[in-house]
């Protein structure tokens, strides 16, 4: 037998119709306003200092804070040894995945990405060698990324040794850690536009974004707000005190303890032992012991120092 | 059932595929729910399991979240699909050895996906956690292969019209696979910064909105008529709850961020949009509601009524929240509070969930032929259910209210804290009675398998006086 059966031709044309619609928009049409978005100096700086990618890429699949650019404080030229005014550099080693403004300047938007072309030669940037970065103004405040291995002659390798150590913050593979860790599953990265103003800090502006994956604002705000946290508190001794074991600086905190981020020693090289640690903690808290046990001194190796040096760029 | 996997087509019993998926999601179930208790334990009680990164809250909250999501209630509408679809076709499914393809490599994909979650590697990305690679095998290996046998079945229908489950079944398959396209675009091209921030909520709300919620419905449109034996009350509203999803539910994605900078009328389009989610959600309840007419006693009497009637009407306190929680009036209030997580919990855990259930409780029986083992137990799953969810939803919205009045009156974060440990209990404990709850349903879903009463030819299930 021979049915006739309906084809529904009209449904699935208006279907398609409204959702085309929908999409149209829902993407299209915002990302005409998205995409002219000019960078602010906030974006630079956090696009230089976090890198191109802090959740999962093939850079550093498994976020444990590979191939990641460090941010550090220069208070002498790097290549002639001189004196200058303090300044932050981002050193992106060789092998580093170069950051998405300058792989991309059209992210920058337009004015910054012509400054970053044809005043900061970002266009000569190289993965393979390394590069340094740096966050300039013109004489009209506006505000660019500057490749310093072009226009100065900086060199990964130089920056590091000028700078030292104590002046080298590994705030990128922090931001891996706040990713990996879950952090932002309580401390959004978003200031409310409506209250937040004078607990939290300035809600984040239109450009200040630009480059920064992933943005992690977070959504279920079971703790404080910390993008502007080191605004707010910035010291490393009560971080570090904070991360081992939140109750001991905030009796009532609902943070998880983050004292596996140590690893297995502490900063003189000694084998931390958590069980004692532990034991002794319950003592305290059961009243046996008048002080809590002290928090070992992170080695400068360790997880926790790239956590804590994140931390103290959200400002 | 694997051993369907190298079966012919021609020789797997149709409804393989449907027991495979519904057994596979209440295991899923169990341990969606229990991985939820967990993690409510330890916001209840911060020293719980501590010291130990792969038990830690950060490393499982989105192991939880995914697991309901894909584990739970996408394989519980594959279950529904592989049975609904050809049913209503009156048909076969278009292959049944695709069915259980599909069904194997789900687990087998959202095992592994959930693994690198539970490893740390993440995108990032709420709702789309998964790294890019497990988001591709999700399209290419799970929703797609699931939409072609959706879709082939409807085409080779043996009808004349095709009714609105099937509808909702061909378009929901769809619009999640251009969905998690779309919407992972930021991960497959390195999209950043506000286009990275923006297609994340228009992934997670699009999986909700276009996939999770009109399914979820779909499945009540089947069901209550079916077991009730009334016809549907009205195909024309359900005419009007497809069209405004599509029209309607599409489109406010942007509400999620109402508090960042985005483009300031895109934020009010959304919020527009985001009210008419009352269109199709009174179209619906309704519907369902009118079709309940002179057989209200089943809603006490019988089991699958009981859960999708309930799922029902928790659609109604969903969609008024949902309609005015995202109005720039109220949003700056309850934004990012536990009232959102109360209100998602109503979604999933309540609306959908509870519709869910009772069609997979109705499809097993009726695929393998065998009648619910233990009303008792069932009875005992619908209570640990509904006490266990309203104690969680109830608490939750408490301490929303408190974050939300903390955060105008500016107290001190901790306060809120303190303020809220009580309501944080009462979390644990309603996520404890979801969680054994569902241990009871696998154990009666189990005995119903192995030792149920065979359901004579002709007879439907619930013909059938339960036993126990």
């Amino acid at each position: 037998m021979n049915m006739n059966f309906r084809e529904y031709k009209l449904g699935s044309r208006f279907f398609a119709l409204a959702l085309g619609l929908s999409m149209c928009i829902t993407l299209f049409m915002p990302s005409f306003d998205i995409g002219s978005v000019n960078a602010t100096n906030i974006a630079m700086d956090k696009q230089l200092w976090a890198g191109h990618e802090s959740g999962f890429s093939l850079d550093d699949p498994l976020l444990l804070g590979w191939h990641k650019p460090l941010k550090v404080l220069l208070k002498a030229d790097p290549v002639s040894g001189q004196p200058m005014d303090a300044t932050y550099a981002y050193v992106y080693e060789k092998g580093t995945p170069l950051p998405n403004g300058v792989l991309h300047p059209d992210n920058l938007g337009s004015v910054a990405k012509r400054l970053s072309i044809d005043k900061g030669h970002i266009l000569e940037s190289n993965k393979n060698t390394g590069t340094v970065f740096l966050v300039k103004m013109d004489d009209q405040k506006r505000y660019y990324i500057e490749n310093a291995s072009a226009t100065l002659g900086w060199t990964p390798e130089g920056v590091l040794k000028t700078a030292g150590d104590e002046n080298t913050q590994h705030a990128a593979a922090g931001k891996s850690l706040f990713v990996r860790e879950g952090c932002w599953w309580c401390h959004t990265l978003l200031p409310e536009q409506t209250q937040d103003w004078q607990v939290f800090g300035a809600p984040p502006m239109l450009g200040d974004f630009n480059g920064e994956s992933p943005t992690a604002f977070g959504s279920d705000r079971k703790a404080p707000d910390i993008l502007h946290v080191a605004s707010r508190n910035s010291s490393k001794e009560w971080m570090m005190l904070h991360f081992f074991n939140p109750r001991l600086v905030q009796p009532h905190s609902i943070m998880p303890r983050f004292d596996y981020l140590w690893g297995p020693v502490d900063a003189n090289g000694q084998k931390i032992d958590f069980a004692k640690w532990r034991t002794e903690y319950n003592e305290y808290r059961e009243g046996k012991r008048i002080t809590p046990p002290e928090v070992p001194t992170y080695a400068r190796n360790s997880e926790i120092r790239n956590l804590i040096d994140f931390v103290m760029n959200l400002k | 059932m694997l051993k369907y996997l190298m079966a012919r087509n021609e020789d797997i019993p149709p409804g393989s595929a449907a027991v495979y998926w519904g057994y596979s999601s209440i295991v899923w179930f169990v341990i969606g729910t229990g991985l939820g208790a967990f993690n409510a334990a330890k916001l209840a009680f911060p020293d719980f399991v501590t010291g130990l990164e792969f038990l830690s809250f950060g490393h499982m909250r989105q192991v939880h979240v995914m697991a309901v999501i894909f584990g739970w209630i996408s394989m519980a509408f594959g279950m529904t699909m592989m049975y609904m679809t050809p049913m209503l076709g009156n048909t076969r499914l278009w292959s049944e050895k695709l069915g259980v393809w599909n069904a194997f490599l789900w687990n087998v994909g959202l095992s592994l996906g959930l693994t690198v979650l539970w490893w740390g590697m993440n995108s990032g990305r709420e709702y789309s956690d998964f790294p890019w690679f497990i988001d591709l095998y999700v399209l290419l290996f799970m929703t797609i292969p699931l939409g072609i046998n959706v879709w082939m079945t409807i085409i080779h229908r043996r009808t004349q019209g095709i009714y609105i489950t099937n509808w909702f079944f061909g378009a929901g398959t769809f619009m999640v696979s251009i969905v998690l396209l779309v919407g992972n675009l930021p991960e497959y091209f390195h999209l950043t910064g506000l286009t990275e921030a923006y297609l994340t909520w228009w992934n997670a709300h699009n999986i909700l909105g276009l996939w999770i919620t009109p399914v979820g419905a779909a499945i009540g449109y089947y069901t209550i008529p079916k077991i009730t034996g009334n016809p549907l009350y009205s195909h024309r509203l359900g005419h009007l709850h497809f069209w405004s999803i599509v029209v309607f539910y599409s489109t406010p994605a942007s509400h999620h961020l109402m508090s960042a900078p985005l483009p300031e009328w895109l934020k009010s389009f959304a919020s527009v949009e985001g009210v008419l989610i009352l269109v199709p959600a009174i179209a619906f309840v309704s519907n369902i509601l009118m079709t309940m007419q002179g057989k209200w006693n089943m809603f006490v009497e019988n089991l699958e009524v009981k859960f999708t009637v309930t799922g029902c009407l928790m659609a109604i306190p969903l969609n008024m929240q949902g309609g005015f929680q995202q109005t720039r009036a109220i949003n700056w209030y309850i934004h990012g509070t536990g009232w959102i997580v109360a209100h998602a919990h109503l979604a999933l855990l309540g609306f959908s969930t509870f519709v869910e259930v009772g069609a997979v409780y109705f499809g097993l029986q009726t695929i393998m032929r065998k009648k619910l083992w233990s009303l008792t137990l069932g009875n005992l799953h619908f209570w640990f259910l509904l006490v266990g969810f309203t104690t969680y939803w109830v608490s939750m919205t408490i301490a929303g209210l408190i974050q939300g009045a903390g955060k105008i009156y500016e107290v001190p974060y901790i306060d809120v804290v303190i303020a809220e440990h009580p309501y944080m209990i009462a979390r644990w404990l309603g996520g404890s009675l979801v969680f054994m709850g569902n241990c009871v349903w696998l154990f009666n879903m189990w005995m119903t398998a192995r030792a149920g009463t065979v359901i004579p030819a002709g007879r439907m299930a619930h013909e059938l006086a339960y036993e126990r």
